[in-house]
């Protein structure tokens, strides 16, 4: 039987537990409390962050798949779970020494993680879900 | 009016075995792990089917749900509490895997849309941790 070919898009979710506080320091305290309200307690806060990470690829003729789902998990597992989960992504981390660790930090930070490193496959989208009402996704520079 | 798509949601439940009977038995448990396993696994598939259509002057859809859901479950009837290895002549040759189930069910539920509307999407959920989308051949 004759069946379509083309690109297929997988997409899998991950999750890690991590603190983070939204302040800026080149900031005044008030200019951080107006912007950044609750997010700029001293203490920071934590969620239970999901990442829905999406890459496509051909399937493969003899093994059914788009991607080697091993080799996904081994990749997000170890330069983004391992690296963020049950840490204050503020204090633990070295990609937000610098850069304060919205949702929207955080999402590119996680694309450049895995940009390039799943073998076989391209990355097209990275989802970083907050909490139910909060999600942020990059596409990479080009979209 | 402008074009505009739709989805909706359906669901059913199948068996699957990713197995090569041409590898050995370690290749087979190397690359597919525990999905190898002889008698098969099942999931509740989650399947969402995007249309998209000119939207009609006089009804104001892109069709009528009514077609989309008999066309569809008309599809999925055939898979629904199957074990797509053993039972569906689709995967003789191939590998039920979920990017070839969702490929085959574009080409199925495609070819029964009313003239009118065309797929912009299969999304198949395996489970809640994972989807395979479909567009159409490059």
């Amino acid at each position: 039987m004759t069946h379509s070919q083309g690109l297929v898009y997988l997409s899998r979710r991950y999750r890690f537990a991590a603190t983070h506080r939204l302040y800026a320091p080149e900031l005044s305290e008030d200019e951080n409390q107006r912007i950044f309200g609750k997010c700029a307690n001293p203490f920071g806060h934590g969620h239970n962050y999901q990442v829905v990470v999406t890459v496509a690829g051909e399937v493969d003729a003899v093994t059914g798949m788009c991607c080697d789902l091993r080799a996904l998990d081994d990749v997000v597992a170890r330069h983004v779970v391992n690296r963020y989960d049950h840490r204050h992504l503020n204090l633990d981390v070295e990609d937000y020494v610098d850069l304060v660790p919205t949702g929207e930090n955080i999402v590119r930070c996680i694309w450049g993680l895995l940009d390039g490193r799943v073998p076989g496959v391209r990355l097209c989208r990275v989802k970083l879900v907050e909490t139910r009402d909060n999600s942020f996704e990059y596409a990479g520079e080009s979209e | 009016m402008g074009e505009a798509s739709l989805t909706k949601t359906f669901e059913f439940s199948a068996s699957h075995r990713y197995y090569r009977d041409d590898w050995p038995e370690e290749e087979n448990l190397r690359v597919f792990g525990k999905c190898a396993y002889p008698n098969g696994h099942g999931h509740n598939y989650l399947l969402e089917v995007t249309v998209k259509g000119a939207v009609d002057s006089v009804t104001g859809m892109v069709l009528n749900l009514v077609d989309l859901k008999q066309v569809v479950e008309e599809v999925l009837e055939e898979f629904d509490h199957r074990h797509l290895n053993e039972e569906m002549s689709y995967f003789r040759e191939r590998i039920p895997t979920t990017e070839n189930l969702a490929t085959t069910l574009w080409d199925l539920i495609g070819q029964g849309l009313p003239e009118g509307s065309s797929l912009a999407r299969i999304r198949l959920h395996e489970d809640e941790d994972l989807y395979v989308e479909y567009f159409g051949g490059a």
